[in-house]
């Protein structure tokens, strides 16, 4: 009797979205017990960081009734992130963020599970990140996003009329923080934009003249950034400069101290030496409070259908008062990462040649002179000269062969596109599906192709 | 809501369909923007690529400027290209690795190119950044130097400038910057350049 009054309590917030029906609800929103148990039971989500957002994330999804978690996050706890990653104190430091943050929420939360990884996102392979329904981004680079992002649309599968198969799309939010600004997103692969079709949206880093540096130092950073950049290869010819390494800090600190000092320039300061070689921008804890709220009520609302979700991008800056947008991003048809490419099917007999000549012919492609890669190696290079010549003997072959054998894939071709009389680069993702072997949507196996 | 769990089914399937499980993915947007500009290069004479790991790494070659005019005729320059995995977004970082006398390229082999760093756009591509280079050495400029020596040479003598680099290209380069730019050896003759 106790338990269940407990249990009905601590889901009462949770029932009012899960229990009844709405006027902003999905078409195939059911209402019911049956619905928030199996986002207990049967959900899973990643979270992808252990960080500012991924602390703030593992406890708004489990208390949002989420029972099955998992994070990954390939750091270690330092003393500076102690002001914001609250599930961490002092003396966690030096312990992975990952297993320290399950532990903890597991800890609060009752019946919630999480499972840490300690690694690095690239060394888990396809199939771990395609047995969750959700993934949470609290990523801090744009290298590592756009890692996860073409993991998540190497899933989606298109039909033969081009258009995505629902089924397929791995459904990703993500959050992103800077100082007093922050993102939330939803990439829906193949019906959103996905990370590469919005990366433009990013601003160029700031990158000093090297001459500025060398010769005409006007403020504090261009002091460090000659230190780190110029004077640590002269001083050190061939020992890489290691940002995480005190003493190596420590060392451009001082060298940047001296040039300061030389041309009577205030402002160089350890912790600005800190921040200026490792382009740190001071983290605030409610900016990643309000964006990890923003995507962990984005997941539920996916998962459940209970709201209409964020369409697709919401901005938000609290540098004066507070202002959020959201903006409706639309696809890039042609993106290399998430869009459907050009259908191509084949005989397992055609050959690299014969497939190149192809292309000039097909009328969604028009394309002469392509260089072919796939899977990141170089089939045939057009150009330059030692390429050419290197690849050369690959024209010869199957590509049925080169491509391993595999009944369909994807490869890119790069070359001049000749349409309406004019002539243009292009590089184009190809769909190539070999006619007589398996197909998930051709004929069946067991006709013993 | 139910949409949802066939997901986790079809990956299954399709994990178990294709040989043994899906292989990491390693190509990123950047690579084949990268194999994009590759095939595209149009270089001059002057300028060759190789490649040292092969046909199938472009992310790191090098390149061997030949001037065929100017101050630095008869020298070759060879500069390594790092580019790295979020290309276009960020410029590749490029190093000479032939030791040279010049305004806007130091001993360490940094090069100040402005598209290098501060004017670097996305749109910008592997043959621009070859034919700047190109252009530092048929139009070498003393404002804003790296070698602030070697700047100021260009500036006030460009006589002396023409056989410091001369100099320096036939091996004596340690020589001009020990010494700090004293040279009384003549010029080459027109017939040589």
């Amino acid at each position: 009797m106790a338990d269940a009054a407990s249990t009905a309590s601590e889901s009462r917030d949770l029932d009012k979205l899960l229990l009844r029906p709405g006027n902003l609800v999905d078409p195939d929103f059911e209402p019911g017990t049956e619905l928030r148990d199996a986002l207990q039971e049967q959900v899973r989500v990643l979270v992808v960081g252990a960080g500012g957002l991924g602390c703030e994330l593992l406890k708004d999804l489990a208390l949002s009734g989420f029972k099955n978690l998992e994070v990954i996050d390939m750091d270690r706890i330092e003393v500076t992130n102690l002001n914001r990653q609250f599930l961490f104190r002092l003396e966690d430091v030096g312990n992975p963020k990952a297993e320290v943050a399950a532990k903890r929420v597991m800890e609060r939360v009752k019946g919630v599970n999480i499972v840490p990884h300690f690694c690095r996102i690239e060394e888990k392979d396809n199939e771990f990140y395609s047995d969750f329904h959700i993934i949470a981004l609290g990523l801090d680079s744009i290298e590592a996003r756009s890692y996860i992002n073409a993991v998540a649309c190497s899933f989606l599968e298109y039909d033969s009329d081009d258009n995505p198969r629902e089924e397929t799309s791995k459904i990703m939010v993500d959050g992103g923080t800077e100082g007093f600004k922050g993102h939330a997103r939803v990439i829906k692969p193949g019906f959103t934009p996905c990370f590469e079709c919005t990366i433009w949206l990013f601003p160029p880093q700031v990158k000093f003249p090297l001459c500025t540096l060398a010769e005409t130092p006007r403020n504090a950073p261009h002091c460090i950034e000659y230190a780190h950049l110029i004077k640590w290869n002269e001083a050190h010819s061939g020992k890489a400069f290691d940002p995480d390494n005190s003493d190596h800090m420590k060392w451009v600190y001082d060298e940047a101290v001296k040039r300061a000092e030389l041309f009577g320039i205030p402002g160089v300061t350890y912790s600005l030496t800190q921040g200026v070689v490792k382009n740190i921008i001071p983290a605030i804890a409610s900016t990643n409070a309000i964006i990890s709220a923003a995507c962990a009520l984005e997941t539920l609302k996916i998962v459940s259908g209970c709201s209409k979700t964020l369409s697709n991008y919401l901005t938000y800056n609290g540098v004066e008062g507070l202002h959020t947008k959201v903006t409706e991003f639309a696809r890039d048809k042609d993106c290399l990462v998430c869009g459907p490419g050009v259908l191509v099917e084949l005989d397992t007999t055609v050959t690299l040649q014969k497939f190149i000549d192809m292309l000039e012919e097909h009328p969604k492609l028009l394309m002469s002179k392509a260089s072919i890669r796939y899977q990141g190696k170089n089939l045939y290079m057009q150009a330059p000269p030692v390429l050419e010549e290197m690849t050369r003997s690959n024209l010869s072959l199957p590509l049925y062969d080169l491509m391993d054998k595999v009944p369909k894939d994807i490869l890119h071709a790069t070359g001049t596109i000749n349409k309406d009389n004019k002539k243009s680069s292009g590089l184009r993702k190809l769909r190539v599906v070999f006619k007589g072997i398996d197909g998930v949507t051709d004929m069946d196996m067991a006709g013993g192709a | 809501m139910i949409r949802l769990f066939k997901v986790k089914e079809k990956q299954r399937e399709q994990a178990e369909n294709a040989n043994g499980g899906a292989p990491i993915k390693k190509q990123t947007a950047g690579e084949l923007r990268l194999h994009k500009d590759i095939s595209e290069l149009n270089l001059p004479k002057s300028c060759t690529i190789t490649f040292p790991n092969g046909k199938d790494d472009l992310m790191n070659f090098e390149v061997s400027i030949r001037p065929d005019e100017g101050y630095y005729f008869g020298g070759t320059f060879l500069f390594s290209f790092q580019v790295s995995p979020i290309y276009p977004h960020e410029a590749p970082k490029v190093k000479c690795k032939t030791k040279v006398y010049h305004p806007n390229i130091d001993l360490e082999g940094n090069v100040c190119l402005n598209i290098l760093r501060e004017d670097w756009k996305p749109v910008l591509n592997i043959n621009t950044i070859i034919y700047g280079l190109y252009h530092l050495f048929t139009e070498p400029n003393s404002e804003d130097p790296l070698n602030h020596d070697a700047a100021a040479v260009l500036r006030d003598n460009p006589k002396m400038f023409e056989s410091n680099v001369r100099r320096a290209m036939s091996g004596g380069i340690d020589w001009i910057v020990c010494t700090g730019l004293e040279c009384d050896i003549p010029p080459l003759p027109v017939s040589f350049r």
